[in-house]
């Protein structure tokens, strides 16, 4: 039995877990990738989260908002045309509950106000429906993160938290141990698709992390090339690639393919 | 008619208000309120609030805020008696004359505050956001005044319509970068400065200009604005003997409102009214009227009133004034508005032109068209409550609306049209 199949009555938070230690087992970090629902193309949103899907080992769908104020450029721009071609959350969920059941663990990553608007509760109960595991909420940080967490327990879906480097080391540790699905460490300060710092420079830190977290830890912002996923084995679980994605996506070139460059050691 | 108990919840709310407590520890006015920023942000807004804590209660602080709003920013301002606006109105009217502090508006209040602030808090460098770029060159002001780099970032659309306090900026030594993203105009610049905060949450301080933002931003700019209200209190007890009937004040994201309003609260027989703009109509993108006509959310730190669609997306507004024209408001504003302990009510973009041209012909001063919003909402007013002894916020002076009013009254006033 495969562990991705529905029959089992796993917490979707925990296919999350597995998905990423199963793909860590490789020896080469997991590969968490995210694309902007609806961006390039409205009309085949199913078809490129599907080709994400068959490469990455856990996919982030972005919920567009108008005011996407940790976002870098891309991501803003991207952001904005879904909007413009009339990208909801309830369409997003809706698209999902049209697919066939995917294996790739989704979570679908949001500002808090779209989620509000639709009803915290109401989303919990469809999400789970349409086979999203988890949410990543950009600002609604651990100390607010109440409502949602109790909206979410009841179905086993997850609420990610991110660390970054400038959290204090007593906050870290309970943000990552409260952390579930995966613990995001942003590995840079600065909004998403902005350059990274050496990655030896991290390494103390994603190792504080690590040892504060029972989930896998992924580490993102900034990635965009194999070299640096490379350096990331053996200090992160994963790694989250998002604006370089959506570049790809943009220039309608196959995600699957330039997926596929970030880790030569499985192939 | 409300019922009892909701009755008595608003009274239990207000008396937690005016004992002081709100924000409560997590940063809330009530519902309203918190924290809701990105994770890299949460330390620095950690340090601001404990630095708040202790320098804005410190007498070394104290002192010297007071004695630069004295000799530099020209404070106390002045409180006038307007008698032809009371005599047309047949009210008594008093302005509170932030027009004439510093910089043209009482943006620097706050401005001068967060900067000695920030000094002492060891920043290396400020970013702030305007919209009609009052904040801009409040913050460019106080920067070079405390001896810190200054870089502003100011929506396209706004930098166009307020011109000359681009270049107001720019001679104060400020950097301004126009925004270009999102609907570029105050909000877009807010999503910027925090964008530029969030990559050196560290050495950078984020003067933020209005009663809005995560905790403890709403707090610490109604602590530097409530001079407005103390000093304008305390002027027309003693010029006059008697606290005003009504009090009056437009709200964008609500500073100047809650500076004038936060001493007055807990004298029951005033009616406050809190002016929004009403653009050209009730529709929504027409207008910049959030308590009026929004709907609670998060946006830019803090969960508040919002204009926005039903699916969360927050809308773009339309105001006459560039500094009205935001689609949230600070969360306070929305506690009292949810308790109605302050009316909120809206003025038309063709209602504050009106009132500008009247404040300029009776009482021979030039208000912003921000301040004219509080104008027409008195003089609405004045005219259901007879004999009514109104006082009224004038925020700032309107020389940096020359433009908009170039393309708008001037021209009527030109033709001889009344």
């Amino acid at each position: 039995m495969t562990a991705t199949s529905p029959t089992v009555a796993v917490a979707p938070r925990e296919r999350i877990v597995s998905a990423l230690r199963a793909a860590a087992k490789h020896g080469q970090p997991a590969l968490v990738a995210f694309l902007t629902a609806g961006f390039p193309s409205r009309g085949k949103f199913r078809e490129h989260l599907t080709a994400v899907a068959s490469e990455a080992d856990v996919v982030e769908i972005g919920v567009p908002f108008s005011d996407p104020m940790a976002d870098g450029v891309t991501i803003q721009r991207s952001s904005e045309q879904a909007l413009r071609a009339g990208v909801t959350l309830g369409w997003i969920l809706d698209e999902l509950g049209a697919l066939p059941p995917l294996s790739t663990p989704l979570l679908l990553m949001s500002y808090m106000n779209p989620l509000l608007a639709y009803g915290l509760a109401a989303l919990a109960e469809r999400a789970v429906r349409v086979g999203v595991c988890g949410f990543i909420v950009p600002d609604l940080p651990f100390d607010e993160s109440e409502d949602m967490r109790a909206a979410l327990a009841p179905y086993g879906l997850a609420l990610v938290q991110m660390v970054t480097p400038v959290t204090p080391p007593e906050r870290l540790a309970k943000v990552a141990a409260a952390s579930q699905g995966f613990v995001y460490a942003v590995t840079m300060t600065g909004t998403t698709g902005n350059s990274v710092a050496a990655p030896r420079d991290i390494a103390e830190y994603l190792e504080r992390v690590r040892a504060a977290a029972s989930v896998p830890v992924c580490a993102g912002f900034g990635i965009r090339a194999r070299e640096q996923v490379e350096a990331l084995r053996g200090m992160a679980d994963g790694v989250i690639v998002g604006s370089a994605l959506v570049e790809v996506l943009e220039r309608g070139e196959s995600p699957q393919q330039w997926l596929a460059t970030l880790r030569p050691a499985r192939r | 008619m409300m019922n009892v108990e909701t009755a008595a919840e608003h009274e239990r709310v207000l008396a937690d208000l005016l004992a002081g407590r709100y924000p409560d520890e997590r940063g809330r006015y009530g519902p309203f309120g918190g924290r809701y920023v990105p994770e890299t942000l949460i330390p620095a807004h950690e340090r601001l609030e404990r630095g708040a804590r202790r320098w804005l209660a410190d007498p070394d602080f104290q002192a010297e805020l007071n004695r630069e709003l004295s000799d530099w920013v020209g404070r106390p301002t002045a409180l006038s008696p307007a008698p032809h606006l009371s005599k047309r109105w047949g009210a008594l009217v008093w302005l509170k004359r932030e027009d004439l502090a510093h910089t043209g508006a009482h943006k620097i209040n706050n401005a001068i505050g967060q900067a000695l602030l920030a000094r002492r808090l060891g920043a290396k460098r400020i970013v702030a956001e305007t919209g009609a770029g009052q904040h801009g060159v409040a913050s460019a002001a106080a920067c070079a005044r405390v001896g810190l780099p200054c870089t502003v970032y100011m929506g396209a659309v706004d930098m166009e319509r307020q011109a000359p306090n681009v270049g107001r900026m720019r001679l104060l030594g400020a950097t301004v970068v126009p925004v270009t993203s999102g609907d570029r105009t105050l909000r877009a610049a807010i999503d910027e400065a925090l964008r530029d905060w969030v990559s050196d949450p560290t050495a950078t301080y984020y003067l933020l200009g209005s009663a809005v933002g995560g905790h403890p931003y709403p707090y610490i700019v109604r602590e530097l604005q409530a001079v407005i209200g103390r000093e304008a209190r305390a002027q027309l007890l003693e010029r006059s003997g008697a606290l005003p009937d009504a009090l009056v004040a437009c709200v964008g994201g609500g500073s100047n409102a809650i500076g004038l309003f936060h001493a007055f609260l807990g004298d029951r027989s005033v009616d406050i009214i809190g002016v929004e703009a009403g653009g050209r109509g009730s529709g929504l993108g027409e207008n910049a009227a959030t308590l009026v006509n929004g709907r609670p959310g998060v946006l830019h730190g803090s969960y508040s009133m919002l204009l926005q669609d039903r699916h969360g997306q927050i809308q773009e507004t339309h105001s006459i004034s560039a500094g009205l024209d935001y689609p949230g408001v600070g969360p306070e504003h929305s506690l009292l508005n949810s308790i109605g302990r302050v009316r909120y009510e809206s003025a038309s973009d063709d209602e504050a032109l009106a009132a500008v041209r009247e404040c300029c012909e009776c009482e021979g001063i030039l208000p912003a068209i921000e301040s004219a919003h509080a104008l027409a909402g008195a003089r609405r007013w004045a005219a259901l409550h007879p004999g009514v002894r109104i006082l009224i916020g004038l925020s700032g002076r309107g020389d940096k609306d020359m433009l908009t009013l170039t393309q708008t009254l001037l021209s009527q006033v030109q033709a001889g049209r009344p």
